[in-house]
């Protein structure tokens, strides 16, 4: 094919790739428009979450003040914790991925442009629910970790509760989408030659936290499903007057919990590694070390949820266990923080302004990391636990951690952004503000904390002397907030005002700044090879050659939005992957699922079916435009080479995502089973007087419809590619799973009264579960026979059966999985009892 | 920071080396850092080894193994002791928003006032009738969360008679910040005749 000119391609190209103006803005799925659409919104729900923490700091500025009354103040704080939490850091540091993964591993896209822009929608409908409520004055108020029974239904009876559950929930599905999509896109989407051990170091901080994020917030949607469920229908997972076990929500949340620090904290560390070498103008030390040091991070941070519970009555052995864990993270964390001064060390530094707020992480968070080995150590916790103390440690980590980091980070990247470069005559006096602030604000909480104080009190007696450090405090928090407001403004100064360059303005070494800038919609007009380390580059000079189309895939055929796709170890290319067009479907897939969570809420739950089976069939029709109805000859992709389009290879990214899925579904079936467990042998009121049963047959036939569908749905596999049409293969592995589901059900309805005790509650949520993948394994047997009569199906294009089969060879694993559980939660184990 | 018994003034003491070792480590890194940016020479030839391996693996690892083991040691001896018998044990109650207390040695109840006695552990059974409270008192040392379905014990003593304060620890809602109590360690000789004054329903 021939190369056009430049802005020929360039013209070409955004036509093909740019959103359309107007309301056709609802339409975007690419990943620039939905980068900066996600760390926008996340700054708006940080602006929020900050004005709460003002509230906060206003109330407390003095003793016994009357400016809001408790019940008004504890949503406040169950607020700021949940927006800050869920609604800014996660979302915020998605949206730097999204923006930039693409652009620094040298593809058009991610993976899944649909799915990025259904998971901003969801996370836009979620957020405003919950600040909706906010503003209703019936915003959740049990603390932002929602221990139950405070949050279950005697105790909290009105609507607050639920909307966290819902509304965090509805955010969280997003958010595990985004991992998965954050996961494949890095390991298939890449420009060719760049093997993982070449990826810019935030690629690797990026995968490894994006499956944290896939491992660690199974756990915490199926609480908030267990909880909710137990607020709605009266099913006592958590209920200790009824065989539950508050302690059991605890274990799951901080199971989510724990990791989370570290999956807010490795993204803005990524950034770290990438800004670091920039201004010490030296590559990144120990690049191998860091990563090793990463994978440290994810598998202890597994290790160590118990560190939040060190006061609910563990013996002190396991304590310490989980207290060494705690310490031992220390490590590679200090194995990191070195790494970057051995760069400077290394290099020839230069002071700029992302390098200054760097200097103020490096402050902060050492010290936030000092004072969490000091109350990973069990005795100083039992006193500092729940005071000011730890109020004082976690924002020390997670502000110095994170917010500075990004401050740094959006300095660093706005020019790319906005394709100006910084003036920066607001950015430090910004800088001294939010640092001097914070500071203030939040050392004196260590000391407050030491004196006794204790968190989420709205009023504190005179007689306790905490009013000075208080009143500090809070004044330190307005200067905070003041430089929180030079930075906005500075940012808008810089947009409007800042001096047009042509590539690369920090001379950095990475190929995000090969693009053109600011960002065109296609990112690279074509794609470069790799042959070296990602971090060795020089954009400035590459750039131009990929806009003249030098590369892989510098041309346009059949407008189609084209990327490439690799072979995850050698990095050769191996299917072109051709991305949806802009598509209004993920908007109002994103509102039927938004009304779904609404019906919930508002307890209409057989209307709720309706939205609920609208997203059903919204998500088939996006299914109508993927995929080929001939079989193609391989596709020119410059160089001389060639790759079949994505649909004609055995694993294509969406085989991945399923792979990955199957893996976060693990997690929650293994969580499941181990609350079923947890029940028998710890919680109070067991065994339950009468024990609910299912008969034997019934979970026998349970275990067999899902075994014959996995047997089936292989078979169809088979079929197909031996030539015929996988139509008996596709109909018994359908029965298979009708037969899971009815037989599910019958047990579920025989079993009498769900509400007496949680092991009749646990029983139902293990066969509902069984039940729940029957029936997305009859979704994806329909979407075969939708497949197969569209002539999608052939035996050179069967990636959507193998999808299928993965699923229904995992269904048979994960259901076999809850039918033992649930026959072993029938048996009396007293005898297993702890105690 | 004021300790009044064993417990806490263990705590404090742990309390001190932390800080003063944080202080130490906090200045040390800050010193390094700014010698990398000013003045790497000094760091050597090679400074990635020196700063990657001692610094971040070496010294922390030395440092949190030792840390680790004598807070070990120092749990055991405030919470784990389970060899030594407590001479007295004190059920507390919390429910939404208030204290009661049992003597289980003559059957004496009070609410809202702990009655203990002066320069002897006590341990506490500690258990809730709704939510999770946390049982604090902050000058006698660490806290032990109030579980409903669950008892726990923890161990505290008083040095000197006098008035302490206590406080709910673990948010349980609207009334959380009020759910005070106050604790009185009465002399060891006197506080047999208070707990008989208790069982009889005078003012002790």
């Amino acid at each position: 094919m021939s190369t056009p000119s430049p802005i020929r391609l360039h013209k070409e190209l955004s036509r093909i790739w740019d959103t359309a103006p107007g309301l056709g803005r609802l339409s975007a799925v690419n990943h620039t428009v939905l980068g900066k659409r996600f760390i926008i919104t996340a700054f708006v729900f940080f602006t929020i979450g900050g004005l709460l923490a003002m509230l906060i700091r206003a109330q407390l500025a003095t003793s016994k003040n009357a400016f809001v009354g408790p019940d008004i103040y504890n949503q406040i704080f169950t607020m700021h914790g949940t927006i800050m939490m869920f609604l800014f850091a996660i979302p915020m540091f998605e949206g730097f991925a999204i923006y930039l993964l693409p652009k620094m591993l040298g593809a058009r896209d991610m993976a899944f442009p649909r799915m990025a822009a259904y998971c901003y929608w969801c996370y836009l409908f979620g957020g405003s629910i919950l600040i909706a409520a906010l503003l209703l004055g019936v915003a959740p108020d049990g603390g932002w970790f929602m221990y139950t029974p405070l949050n279950s239904k005697p105790y909290s009876p009105s609507i607050n509760a639920d909307i966290w559950l819902l509304g965090i929930t509805f955010v969280e599905i997003s958010a595990l989408s985004a991992a998965i999509e954050i996961i494949v896109s890095i390991l298939k989407l890449r420009a060719p030659g760049m093997t993982l051990n070449r990826m810019p170091i935030m690629a690797w901080y990026l995968l490894i936290t994006a499956f944290m994020m896939l491992f660690g917030f199974p756990p915490l949607i199926l609480a908030s499903a267990l909880l909710e469920l137990e607020r709605a229908f009266g099913l006592p997972f958590f209920d200790p007057t009824r065989g539950g076990d508050a302690l059991l929500w605890q274990h799951l949340f901080w199971l989510f919990g724990h990791p989370e620090v570290y999956i807010i904290f490795l993204p803005a560390a990524g950034a770290i590694s990438m800004m670091v070498p920039t201004f010490a103008r030296h590559e990144l030390i120990g690049y191998r070390t860091v990563i090793l040091a990463i994978i440290a991070v994810a598998f202890l941070s597994f290790g160590l949820w118990v560190h939040h519970m060190f006061t609910v009555g563990i013996p002190h052995l396991a304590l310490t266990f989980f207290s060494a864990a705690s310490g031992l993270v220390a490590i590679p964390t200090a194995v990191q923080i070195f790494a970057w001064i051995a760069t400077i060390a290394n290099g020839r530094p230069k002071l700029d302004v992302p390098m200054l707020y760097l200097f103020g992480f490096f402050v902060i968070f050492i010290i936030g990391g000092l004072t969490g080995v000091m109350v990973a150590m069990v005795p100083f916790n039992l006193q500092a636990h729940d005071t000011h103390f730890v109020v004082a440690h976690l924002h020390y980590v997670l502000v110095g951690g994170f917010v500075f980091p990004m401050l740094a980070a959006a300095y660093y990247w706005l020019p790319h952004f906005t394709g100006k470069s910084s003036e920066h005559v607001l950015s430090r006096p910004a800088f001294w503000l939010i640092f001097v602030g914070f500071n203030l604000t939040f050392f004196l909480m260590h000391l407050t904390g030491l004196l006794g104080m204790p968190r989420r009190v709205s009023t504190y007696p005179l007689e306790a002397k905490w009013d000075w450090l208080n009143l500090l405090s809070s004044f330190g928090s307005f200067i905070m907030t003041i430089g929180f407001a030079l930075f906005v403004i500075d940012v808008f100064l810089q947009m409007r005002f800042g001096t047009r360059f042509r590539r690369d303005p920090w001379t950095a070494k990475t190929l995000e700044w090969a693009t053109p800038t600011p960002a065109t919609s296609y990112a690279f007009a074509s794609l470069p090879e790799i042959s070296d380390r990602a971090d060795r580059l020089e954009p400035a000079a590459l750039g131009p050659k990929l806009a003249r189309g030098e590369g892989y895939l510098g041309f346009t055929r059949n407008n189609w939005m084209e990327t490439l796709g690799l072979d995850m170890m050698t990095a050769r290319p191996t299917e072109v992957i051709v991305l949806p067009r802009p598509s209004f479907l993920p908007f109002w897939t994103g509102l039927a699922t938004g009304a779904f969570v609404l019906c919930l809420l508002f307890k209409l739950y057989w209307l709720s079916l309706v939205p609920f089976a609208i997203t059903i069939g919204l998500w088939f029709v996006w299914t109508l435009t993927t995929g080929g109805r001939t079989d193609m000859a391989p596709l020119d992709i410059g160089h001389g080479q060639s790759a079949p389009p994505h649909w004609q290879v055995e694993r294509p990214p969406s085989w991945w995502a399923m792979l990955f899925a199957i893996s976060g579904d693990a997690v929650m079936v293994t969580s499941l089973i181990f609350g079923s467990l947890f029940l028998i042998v710890v919680a109070p009121q067991w065994p339950p007087q009468a024990f609910a049963t299912v008969s034997p047959w019934l979970l026998a036939a349970i275990v067999w419809g899902a075994i014959v569908a996995a047997l089936a749905g292989r078979f169809a596999l088979k079929q197909l590619l031996s030539g015929t049409a996988p139509l008996a293969g596709l109909s018994v592995a359908g029965v298979g799973h009708l037969v899971t589901l009815t037989a599910a059900t019958i047990a579920i309805s025989n079993m009498g009264t769900l509400t007496a005790h949680s092991q009749a509650a646990m029983l139902f949520a293990l066969l509902a579960m069984a039940a729940l993948h029957a029936f997305i394994g009859l979704l994806l047997i329909a979407y075969g026979f939708l497949r197969h009569f569209s002539g999608k199906l052939s035996a050179l294009r069967s990636m959507d059966l193998r999808i299928g089969k993965l699923w229904h060879d995992a269904t048979a694993v994960m259901v076999l999985a809850c039918v033992v559980a649930a026959l072993v939660l029938q048996f009396d184990l007293s005898s297993a009892r702890l105690r | 920071m004021d300790p009044a018994g064993p417990s806490a003034a263990s705590v404090a003491t742990l309390w001190w080396i932390m800080f003063t070792g944080g202080t130490l480590i906090f200045a040390a890194t800050s010193v390094v850092l700014a010698v990398a940016w000013a003045k790497p020479r000094l760091l050597g030839a090679n400074p990635q080894r020196l700063l990657i391996l001692w610094g971040g693996l070496v010294l922390p690892s030395i440092i949190l193994a030792a840390l680790v083991f004598s807070a070990f040691a120092l749990g055991e001896r405030l919470i784990g002791a389970s060899g030594s018998p407590a001479p007295l044990r004190i059920e507390a109650v919390a429910e939404r928003w208030m204290w009661s207390f049992r003597y289980p040695t003559n059957g004496a109840v009070s609410e809202q006032v702990l009655h203990i006695p002066a320069g002897e552990p006590v341990e506490f059974a500690v258990t809730s009738e709704d939510v999770i409270h946390g049982f604090w008192l902050p000058r006698l040392g660490g806290k032990i969360d109030a579980v409903p379905g669950h008892t726990n014990m923890i161990r505290l003593q008083a040095d000197r008679p006098g008035r302490y304060g206590g406080v709910c620890a673990e948010f349980c809602g609207e009334g959380h910040e009020i759910m005070r109590f106050e604790v009185v360690a009465h002399p060891l000789q006197e506080y047999e005749a208070v707990l008989d004054r208790l069982a009889a329903g005078e003012a002790p």
